[in-house]
């Protein structure tokens, strides 16, 4: 990428910005950012937002089944929380001048992207326990980076959010646990979750550094703090003491431990999936955004009854307030 | 006493428990980002509810039935929930008039019921009262606005009144077993709740530019067993994973 735009829009400025990020001092809304740091920002936290929407969808899936009511209680409050991160990620996006109706009809015209993992279907309850541990343990090493981000309002909402998402892989993990010491039938179901989820998780930390064309200045403008690959071998080691503890393994047969390094090294990642899933041929592309198109079609009617209600009320209080004067 | 007490408690257990699991199919399918938060919201009220209800039932009964196999374990025809938890999804209109309907019968027994001579119910109420009457708010203010929204809210809210209707009246059916607990204070007449629910329903219907059908034949059934088609399929899904896997824990 060439800084030349962002600096011939204001030289003084762009230097004093480069400054700033190089002091560790975040940007706040209301200072001067480039261009196209604003546009990396709004890409980056609207993709976030979307992928807490679309994530409802494989998570919502299971509500209706869950086999205790304790675990159906733990499930629709993670549901929850996750529709909470989203309305308020896309609020941070609103204080980098983006409406938040324009983003989510990019979304419902597939213009913009969403975690390509919610693109796989939740097939057993034991899904649910993958999830909760390997998707959101990995948007943790993720987000815990991405909340020393240099835009303060995306830093500090991740903050907020990394606290619960802690609790959603605290609950995952449980999930997973219980199965892998319940019965054989369980455990099976445990064992096959894993299988299914442990690939598309490494895949969440995005393409290779060589391969990953934003990278560079996400990472020069103190966006992103660690590369992808480093990130991925964060949650592999982390992960792998985990698969251990429960007595499951991962579907990888190349997996050895680096003593020179201390790191699990992970065999080869299948990138032509994770491009076929990113570009929409995944197993369940069509049908999430199917869902979330159908969604906003089916509400326009409530959308607009509130609209309309709230002119009414707008009206009547004009002609109210007329009145007394 | 403990026979028609484990019945009372099943009849408020599930009507939240069936109430709660219709609310949870929106998850993800609301008209905007708001309401899934607070349909999710509802729905865990609810589902929480309906926990402490049946632990408590179990408890009474002393069978050794938890929470979950009461639960889980029941078929259809042991469920004592009102038919009007147990009817489809429906539109939104239809989910908001339910949750008004049901949550305005909710706030007034909890009220009667937190003043329990039970300490257990009069906790459980306590707690949910405060829950319905959040529930009562959002699905009041969204009567009004669809009321009094466009044509098409309007004709949709309407449509969802008449539908619904016709299963309010069960709500305030008073089990003859129940007399001797409502007679020693442990439980409330809900007989007694539906000069105040109807009261409120006008006002907010009128607000809402909406009317109550007059002389409706209403349905009942539901607190002893006899319930709609839908309950089989509602628990069909419910209760799939644990029926599959007796004996397993979660």
């Amino acid at each position: 990428m060439s800084t030349t735009p962002s600096v011939a829009e204001d030289p003084a400025r762009y230097a004093q910005f480069e400054a700033r990020i190089a002091a560790d001092q975040s940007i706040e809304p209301k200072d001067w950012m480039p261009e196209r740091y604003r546009s990396q920002l709004v890409r980056m936290m609207s993709q976030h937002a979307h992928s807490e929407v679309v994530g409802m969808l494989p998570e919502g899936n299971w509500i209706t089944r869950a086999p205790s009511l304790r675990r159906k209680m733990i499930l629709l409050a993670k549901v929850q929380d996750e529709a909470g991160h989203g309305l308020y990620i896309y609020c941070g996006t609103e204080t980098l001048g983006v409406d938040r109706q324009e983003l989510v009809q990019q979304l419902l015209d597939g213009k913009a992207k969403y975690s390509s993992i919610f693109n796989y279907p939740t097939l057993t309850w034991a899904d649910i326990g993958a999830i909760g541990w390997l998707v959101d343990g990995a948007a943790i090493v993720n987000q815990t980076m991405l909340a020393k981000a240099s835009y303060g309002p995306y830093a500090r909402a991740m903050v907020r959010i990394c606290k619960e998402e802690n609790f959603h892989k605290r609950q995952g993990y449980e999930i997973m646990t219980t199965l892998a010491r319940g019965t054989a039938a369980q455990k099976a179901m445990a064992q096959d979750a894993l299988n299914r989820w442990w690939w598309p998780s490494l895949m969440m930390f995005g393409p290779h550094d060589s391969a990953s064309s934003n990278s560079d200045e996400l990472m020069k403008w103190g966006i992103k703090r660690k590369s992808n690959d480093e990130l991925r071998q964060r949650f592999i080691n982390l992960t792998i003491a985990q698969v251990k503890a429960i007595d499951l393994t991962v579907p990888d047969p190349d997996l050895r431990y680096d003593d020179a390094t201390g790191n699990w090294i992970a065999g080869p990642i299948d990138w032509d999936e994770f491009w076929r899933v990113v570009k929409g041929n995944g197993p369940c592309n069509s049908e999430r955004i199917g869902a979330r198109r159908s969604a906003h079609a089916e509400g326009r009617w409530v959308r607009d009854a509130a609209v309309a209600f709230a002119e009414k009320q707008r009206s009547n209080n004009r002609e109210t307030a007329e009145r007394q004067q | 006493m403990s026979a028609p007490l484990f019945d009372a408690l099943l009849r408020l257990g599930d009507d939240r428990l069936v109430l709660g699991h219709r609310t949870s199919e929106w998850c993800g399918h609301a008209p905007i980002l708001e309401e899934d938060i607070a349909l999710a919201n509802i729905a865990l009220d609810h589902i929480g509810q309906a926990n402490l209800l049946l632990q408590y039932a179990g408890a009474v009964e002393g069978g050794g039935r938890d929470q979950d196999a009461l639960a889980y374990f029941r078929d259809a025809i042991e469920y004592r929930n009102a038919l009007i938890c147990e009817l489809p999804r429906g539109d939104f209109a239809v989910t908001i008039a339910r949750h008004f309907f049901h949550g305005l019968y909710s706030v007034l027994q909890w009220e009667a019921l937190s003043n329990s001579q039970d300490a257990t119910i009069a906790g459980i109420a306590a707690k949910a009262l405060k829950e319905s009457r959040y529930h009562v708010r959002h699905a009041g203010e969204w009567v009004i606005r669809l009321g009094d929204g466009t044509d098409e809210s309007h004709a949709r809210a309407q449509a969802a009144v008449h539908l619904l209707w016709p299963y309010t009246g069960e709500l305030f059916l008073q089990p003859v077993d129940e007399s001797a607990l409502v007679a020693a204070g442990l439980t409330a007449d809900v007989s007694t709740l539906e000069g105040a629910w109807r009261a409120t329903v006008d006002d907010v219907l009128h607000r809402a530019t909406l009317t109550a059908p007059d002389g409706v034949w209403m349905q009942r059934g539901g607190r002893a067993g006899r319930h709609t088609e839908h309950l089989g399929h509602l628990l069909a899904e419910m209760q799939i994973v644990a029926r599959s896997h007796p004996g397993a824990q979660w």
